[in-house]
């Protein structure tokens, strides 16, 4: 195999393609990580940079769309606010791929009230949290995600109760949420190219340990709580349209979950007997588990037969930018029995 | 307009809210109308669904004026909560008809007026079987007193019924019924009002129709070619956007396939609702949105960001009364500064300021244009005047322009254009080049930001790269200057001028008229954007004194041309303001004029 068929995709581009600019977050960041995870997920799903819109909104987490894929059109938008301008970039062009990249201050905090009506409205987009648990451009204040009786590395205790982004989205009626860890890409790559395959709004809430502020003893952020708390539910493996689907398990041991695109997550089960496509029985385990001092990760929740809000409101498969003077103006005669003279 | 004449006069209905006399008024409005007299009517009306009280002017006008009359001719009295204080507002040598079990007494009881006593209550549960609709055709009641008083013929209340009930003629035969009971009780008991009457005219409204402003400014949109909206329902902006789904349901779906050319989305607030509106022009749709001041508040950081990020939008603010919640269903032009500099830092927007509703549908489309053109917000700043009132004009004028979609590169352009930078003044204008996400090219894509950005969108905090960045944005603002409409004046070389915008202008029309039989000879120069044309500080010039009027406590516009103009300029202005929430009458600028017109030294004459 020579050198150049070893690095295209199956769009025929190369990796490097997807690559941003040198990132300036902190050295081991989580969010780093995820970067690189999107890129070899972007690459392997064989996104179209062109196509691809990346959209953010402010701290850490939302710098990191100027870190994978130059060569697509990047919004790093306001603090809280990415999902309505998302939302706005879809309507006006429905052939973008979305992409919402989010921290736990600009989702659940300061933006949860976008993120809770962008799940109710199913817009098709996928949205990342990276979630550390804590504020990083501002230097180490408590965010929503983080547990109760967690502790921040200068002194101070969580006593509020946590905003769990992944059992909110079930209850709202979200159609795709997988909950993933910034230092798995094993699991994080297929969850991400599933979440591209999926038409609606994919959350995806990543655990991505802030090494600065957040990876004490005391912080359920850390990377070595994540690592010692992690209990995965299924191992996905992705499979593009078109591909075989070889599943050589025993029968009953993995979950065929068919994403709209015609691509499919063949989920392998492992030491529970957990159904992604159960909306109570995925709240009961994420609740249960929470309970216990566990961290479940995987794909949680998938449900692929509820319209995108594009589907919804009929829109037609140009995008509306394209639309011309005669496309849309009214005829002269309807135009006259309004404006008068007619 | 000291005394009431013919086809001169101003009818005050007084009811409760929820009532259901919108429909009467409409009818009685539109039967004046048909009979060729120019009508302006205004709704007062209270935040509320359903017990406060509401006052509908009908103003009946032989010249044509279209705004409010601070003189009630003939009041219609149908609350019993302000009784006291609507006899009070009638001028004397008018008229009241009223509910026939109010006390006419101590203070009610006024020598200078007629009082027409009708026991419309008890009409009503005489005539009208039907118990649910019976409060609602209590109101057509009067429109058949007033029928009989106005000596307006059957015929043509008639047809404003058919109009008004076009789909539902069940309806429109129940209402024709309450007017004759009206009529033919007028006609028994009183006789009708000397000085007061409408008679045929001829001239005054051919080919006039009624529109209210919302539904002028959102045909506009329509006509420009708006795609997209977020919206979040707000006093008294909702029906703009209502009026823009409404005319894309009916015209802008496909009969076969239904499928919908337009995205409309009912946000969760006015936070959500501008983001939709910025994500939808980054991404090269035509985008819109409606709201009033408190929305505005909190619409702020965005449309800064789309200032210095430079993003098309467009923002409909139909103004109504703070500060704060303040009132909300009440008119005032009073986010004018507000809007200007909207945003943190050196942050100024095109805004722009129709006058009236055909403009209110020019401006619909034009901001479109130029925020496209531009690359930026633009506003539109309606008030509640212009935007919930029916307002009589001549026809609106189809476009004939293809739309101006500004800076725009293809995949194609770029290939001719290897140094593209997102933010690089190549023309001199201020205005850079920009490409919409999907552009199949490898150089097309660049990343928006709000932060500190080099020409080619890179992040700097470079002070060198900040302040070029800067001044070329000072730089488009004054390309806008020329680019948004330029001011209507009237000109013929008085000493004294009048400059006013929005819906002030009909209280200046009539004021200049009223100024003119009082020996005070006017010019006028009607600012129809900011930022302000150059011909408006040489207007001010050109006058001994401009009085600059507007609807606001503060002076807005005053203030924003004392910060451009020289003091020399500043020194020739004078500020009149109105701000009490009802829309302002020509009484409140002739007042103060005639007044101060003593300090001047050729008042009145040429210059």
């Amino acid at each position: 195999m020579s050198a150049a068929e070893q690095t295209l995709n199956i769009i025929g581009l190369a990796r490097d393609v997807y690559k941003g600019s040198p990132t300036t977050l902190c050295a081991g960041c989580g969010h780093n990580s995820i970067t690189n995870h999107l890129i070899k997920a972007l690459y392997e799903y064989g996104v179209p940079p062109h196509r691809l819109a990346k959209m953010s909104g402010i701290g850490c987490s939302s710098k990191t769309p100027a870190y994978f894929v130059d060569r697509a059109h990047g919004f790093n938008g306001l603090h809280g606010r990415m999902p309505s301008a998302a939302t706005g970039a879809k309507l006006a062009n429905r052939e973008l791929m979305v992409l919402g990249i989010s921290g736990d201050g600009d989702t659940a905090s300061i933006g949860l009230g976008q993120y809770c009506h962008t799940i109710r409205r199913n817009i098709d987009l996928t949205y990342i949290v990276e979630n550390n648990g804590v504020y990083g451009l501002t230097k180490g204040q408590f965010s929503a995600t983080a547990d109760v009786g967690s502790t921040l590395k200068h002194g101070g205790t969580n006593a509020y109760t946590t905003i769990d982004l992944c059992e909110l989205a079930i209850e709202l009626g979200a159609t795709f949420v997988a909950r993933s860890f910034s230092g798995d890409g094993k699991q994080l790559v297929p969850l991400l190219q599933a979440a591209f395959a999926h038409r609606g709004t994919a959350i995806l809430d990543v655990i991505s340990p802030c090494v600065t502020f957040n990876d004490h003893d005391g912080s359920t952020k850390s990377y070595a709580y994540v690592k010692e708390h992690d209990v995965l539910l299924n191992a996905p493996d992705f499979i593009h349209a078109g591909e075989e689907v070889v599943v050589d398990y025993e029968p009953g041991t993995v979950q065929n979950v068919a994403l709209d695109d015609g691509s499919h997550l063949i989920l392998r089960k492992l030491d529970r007997d957990y159904d992604a496509t159960d909306r109570m029985g995925a709240l009961r385990t994420i609740h249960d588990s929470r309970a216990k001092g566990e961290l479940v990760t995987g794909l949680l929740f998938v449900s692929g037969d509820e319209p995108d809000l594009c589907e919804r409101e009929r829109m037609p498969a140009r995008p509306l930018r394209d639309y011309a003077e005669e496309e849309l103006r009214l005829d002269r005669a309807t135009f006259a029995k309004i404006a008068g003279g007619a | 307009m000291g005394n009431a004449a013919v086809n001169d006069f101003t009818i005050r209905v007084a009811t409760v809210n929820g009532s259901g006399s919108q429909s009467s008024n409409l009818v009685l409005t539109n039967a004046i109308f048909r009979l060729g007299v120019p009508v302006a009517p205004k709704n007062v009306f209270p935040s509320n669904i359903e017990g406060l009280p509401t006052w509908y002017d009908i103003r009946a006008t032989s010249r044509g004026y279209r705004c409010r009359a601070r003189t009630i001719d003939l009041l219609v009295a149908l609350n019993a909560a302000t009784w006291v204080q609507d006899v009070a507002s009638v001028r004397p040598g008018g008229a009241i008809v009223h509910e026939s079990t109010y006390a006419v007494s101590g203070l009610t009881q006024r020598d200078d007026i007629t009082y027409f006593a009708v026991p419309f209550n008890e009409l009503a549960k005489a005539h009208v079987k039907d118990g649910a609709m019976r409060k609602y055709l209590t109101n057509m009641i009067y429109v058949g007193v007033l029928a009989e008083l106005l000596r307006i013929p059957e015929s043509t209340i008639e047809a404003a019924i058919s109009a008004q009930f076009k789909s539902k003629p069940k309806a429109a035969a129940a209402n024709l019924e309450a007017v004759r009971v009206g009529s033919s009780y007028a006609r028994e008991h009183l006789s009708p009002l000397e000085q007061i009457a409408v008679k045929p005219m001829t001239g005054a409204t051919d080919d006039l129709f009624f529109i209210d402003g919302n539904r002028a400014a959102a045909l506009g949109s329509v006509m420009g070619g708006c795609t997209v909206s977020g919206w979040y329902p707000i006093t008294p902006a909702s029906s703009l956007c209502e009026s823009f789904i409404s005319f894309c349901e009916k015209y802008r779906v496909d009969p076969v396939s239904g499928e919908r050319k337009y995205a409309i989305v009912q946000a969760e607030d006015e936070l959500a609702a501008i983001g939709m509106v910025i994500g939808a022009g980054w991404a090269g749709a035509r985008a819109m949105t409606a709201t009033s001041g408190p929305g505005i508040s909190l619409m702020a950081e965005y449309v800064g960001y789309a200032s210095f990020a430079e993003i098309p939008a467009v923002i409909f603010d139909v103004q109504r009364v703070g500060p704060s919640t303040g009132l909300p269903t009440r008119t005032m032009q009073g986010d004018l500064s507000f809007v200007y500099t909207l945003g943190h830092g050196d942050t100024k927007h095109p805004v722009l300021l129709p006058g009236t509703v055909e403009e209110l549908y020019e401006d619909g489309m034009a901001s479109l244009d130029l925020a496209e053109r531009l690359q930026c917000p633009v506003f539109v700043l309606s008030d509640l005047d212009l935007g919930m009132n029916s307002w009589l004009t001549k026809p609106f004028v189809f476009p004939e322009k293809p739309f101006d979609r500004g800076k725009v590169l293809t995949a194609e352009d770029l290939n001719a254009r290897p140094d593209w930078g997102r933010y690089r003044d190549v023309d001199g204008d201020g205005i850079p080049y920009r490409t919409l996400p999907g552009t199949d090219h490898p150089a097309a894509g660049y990343f928006t930001r709000g932060t500190g950005h080099d020409e080619e969108a890179k992040y700097s905090e470079n002070p060198d790269v900040w302040l070029q960045n800067l001044n070329r944005l000072a730089r488009k603002h004054d390309t806008a200057r020329t680019m948004v409409p330029q001011p209507l004046c009237d000109d013929a070389g008085h000493a004294v001028g009048i400059l006013a915008y929005g819906s002030t202008h009909h209280a200046v029309v009539e004021a200049r008229d009223l100024l003119r039989s009082a020996g005070l000879e006017t010019d006028y120069l009607r600012v129809r954007a900011l930022p302000l044309a150059a011909e408006v500080a040489a207007f001010i010039e050109r006058h001994e004194r401009v009085y600059v009027v507007e609807q606001n406590r503060d002076g807005q516009l005053f203030g924003i041309l004392r910060n451009e103009l020289s003091p020399e300029q500043i020194a020739r202005l004078r500020s009149v303001r109105h701000y009490s929430g009802v829309p302002i009458d020509a009484s409140a600028i002739v007042e103060p004029l005639l007044e101060s017109r003593k300090e001047l030294a050729h008042a009145g004459g040429a210059r």
